[in-house]
């Protein structure tokens, strides 16, 4: 009877366990799956918000322009048609307010009645136009055309130098600024934390005495429990004026400051880890390397350390882990520009900071959800 | 040579050099009045033993009895343990290792090679482990290393056994063969002394056999002096037989006397395996 229960209680065991792993793996999965999905339809969308269309004269040779061309046009960087491959005529820009200094009050109606005939009316007048409209507005048959815009690709995407998903009419994917921005952040964080981090463990592991290993080691450790809102402050009322009165700034909020504070984050989890690590190695290796006349620094480089590499190198995966998707902390002290970076003392702004800066102004199904979902 | 005659140690070595028939009758480690403490316990008491060069000295005794710590302190290892004092003196060809400014640690280690309890091969391929010592002492030279392994593994008799697969991982050797490999590793920096911390302990019976007639070989170029809790490889290794009890040194004679007419009544217990 009792082998019996037991039976029965370790296959109950048994099925649960199996249940919950198949569950975890296909809730992952299914995560995955569902970014991608979300993410994929971003290159179906134009980069003109829904609901609103760009109109040139029906005359105008030019149908079809880019999201780069447009953001140019109505930048006033690109002024005559010629630049975009059409007839040598001044491009004049048109947004729907701008009906109120060609025609009156009355012309327009009091509830904007005739405001979609006024529109058309002045682009049938002006060859050299290019207006951006609600689409209601928009009227068939008429004077003007919607000019086609260019879908969103990946190679845009990847290779795009500006960030504006606000802006209009036609709103920027350059993601490359903040790959720019990640990059350099984490790139200085791990420079400044790996070779601090590596240290301090030897030290710890290696030459420091028992007794301040005892008190040092869960001083560090608890320093990786402190929150990154944390870190970010004090980044942000210490770092930031560092930096701006050491190089002489007008500003501190630098990728230099994300780095440093990103790279004392990411310490206390390389120190420990690796200090573990290193103080795993057996003992009789270190002695067998002494024994034959090694003194310690050679005992540390040539035995210690490829012993425990596996465990380093956890550590330093820990530790980048940290610096890459760190999102409050960078926040606070990196500037949030999403200019490319030419140098390590300009604000920038990384992808996981984007995402939590921007979240709260995308509505659902929109490109920067999208976007960041990719 | 007028330089040379300066201090009395050199005047010693060219004496060595040019009589080696000497040698043999010379001693090559000496410890007076040696007292060793572990904190406050008291683990070496007032050590006196002289062991003569290119002979075999056999450590025994019950565990805890101090013949490692003695063992140990003959390379400076107790160095490593924390809280460890050290006094008297501990002499390795007349030269006080614990108080000569002239010897240094890393000199005397190169000098005096250590086999340990288990063995402690590097996570490095079987070349390389044996190669260590000569790295770290500044050898870099390819072709000398390569002839210094291969004549310590033939020394070790493991030549013939891993002269195929010198690049593998030594832990993919047999306990035996990893431990013969520690050998090879000691000797390749040709110490003149040769310290084994139970070497055969962690051992089956062939490889103990193959460990024992090493010591034996090796016995006519080094100095070995062996810890063992074995009494049989005792008697058969060794020239002669110190017995430790409780951190004293309770009698060190020939093999040969002690194992057949020790003096003090303690000898005989353990040797009859009364106690211990």
């Amino acid at each position: 009877m009792k082998t019996i229960f037991k039976k029965v209680i370790s296959k109950f065991v048994e099925g649960l366990l199996m249940m919950s792993g198949t569950v975890t793996t296909l809730a992952v999965l299914f995560i995955v799956f569902y970014l991608f999905k979300e993410s994929l339809g971003l290159f179906n969308m134009t980069p003109v918000e829904d609901s609103y269309s760009v109109l040139v004269n029906k005359n105008n040779p030019v149908k079809k322009l880019s999201a780069q061309q447009i953001k140019l046009v109505f930048d006033q960087e690109i002024t005559n048609w010629k630049q975009l491959g059409g007839n040598d005529a001044e491009i004049e820009l048109f947004r729907t307010e701008d009906i109120s200094n060609y025609y009156s009050e009355d012309e327009i109606g009091k509830n904007f009645e005739h405001l979609a005939q006024r529109i058309n009316e002045h682009i049938e007048k002006h060859r050299g136009i290019i207006a951006f409209v609600a689409s209601e507005y928009e009227m068939k048959n008429a004077a003007s055309v919607p000019l086609s815009v260019d879908k969103i690709t990946l190679l845009e995407l990847m290779k795009g130098k500006e960030w504006f998903p606000t802006a209009q009419p036609a709103a920027q994917f350059g993601v490359l600024p903040l790959l720019m921005g990640t990059l350099l952040v984490s790139l200085g964080a791990i420079l400044l934390a790996l070779p601090f981090g590596i240290a301090a463990a030897i030290y710890l592991a290696e030459i420091a005495d028992t007794r301040f290993r005892n008190i040092a080691k869960p001083l560090i450790e608890l320093l990786a429990g402190i929150p990154s809102v944390v870190f970010g402050f004090f980044g942000l009322v210490v770092i930031v004026p560092m930096v701006q009165q050491w190089f002489n700034l007008p500003v501190g909020e630098t990728a230099l400051a994300g780095s440093i504070v990103l790279g004392i984050m990411a310490l206390p989890t390389i120190i420990t880890v690796s200090e573990d690590a290193l103080h795993n190695t057996p003992r009789s290796m270190k002695e067998a390397s002494l024994a034959l006349g090694a003194n310690k620094w050679q005992t540390i480089l040539r035995v210690v350390i490829p012993y425990s590499i596996s465990g380093i190198t956890t550590a330093v995966i820990l530790g980048i882990g940290r610096a890459i998707g760190e999102t409050m902390a960078v926040l606070m002290v990196t500037g949030n520009a999403a200019v490319i970076p030419h140098s390590i003392l300009q604000p920038v702004r990384t992808i996981p900071a984007t995402i939590a800066a921007e979240l709260g102004e995308a509505p659902l199904e929109d490109y920067i959800l999208k976007h960041c979902s990719f | 040579m007028e330089k040379q005659f300066k201090d009395k140690e050199s005047i010693e070595d060219v004496m060595q050099m040019q009589e080696p028939s000497k040698q043999n009758r010379t001693v090559k480690i000496e410890s007076r009045n040696m007292e060793l403490y572990y904190g406050e316990f008291h683990a070496l008491k007032g050590i006196n033993i002289a062991i003569k060069t290119n002979s075999v000295a056999a450590l025994i005794g019950p565990s805890g009895c101090g013949k490692s710590t003695f063992l140990r302190s003959l390379n400076r290892m107790n160095d490593l343990i924390d809280g460890v004092k050290i006094s008297g003196q501990v002499l390795i060809d007349g030269k006080d290792i614990y108080n000569s400014k002239a010897l240094r640690i890393e000199e005397l280690r190169k000098k005096v090679g250590m086999v340990f309890q288990k063995p402690n091969p590097f996570p490095k391929s079987i070349f390389e482990n044996v190669a260590y010592g000569l790295r770290v002492n500044g050898i870099s030279h390819k072709s000398f290393i390569e002839e210094r392994v291969e004549r310590s593994l033939k020394q070790a008799a493991l030549w013939d056994e891993v002269k195929d697969k010198l690049k593998k991982s030594a832990f993919e050797l047999s306990g035996g063969q990893q431990q013969r490999l520690c050998i090879a590793r000691a000797l390749a920096i040709e110490p003149s002394v040769l310290l084994m911390d139970e070497p055969a302990s962690a051992l089956d019976p062939i490889s103990t056999a193959k460990i024992e007639e090493l010591i034996y070989e090796l016995k006519s170029d080094y100095t070995i002096v062996i810890v063992t809790h074995n009494m049989q490889q005792a008697g058969r290794v060794s020239d002669m037989t110190a017995f430790f009890y409780l951190g004293e040194l309770v009698e060190y004679d020939s093999t040969k006397k002690i194992f057949t007419n020790p003096e003090d009544l303690r000898t005989q217990n353990y040797i009859t395996g009364r106690f211990g």
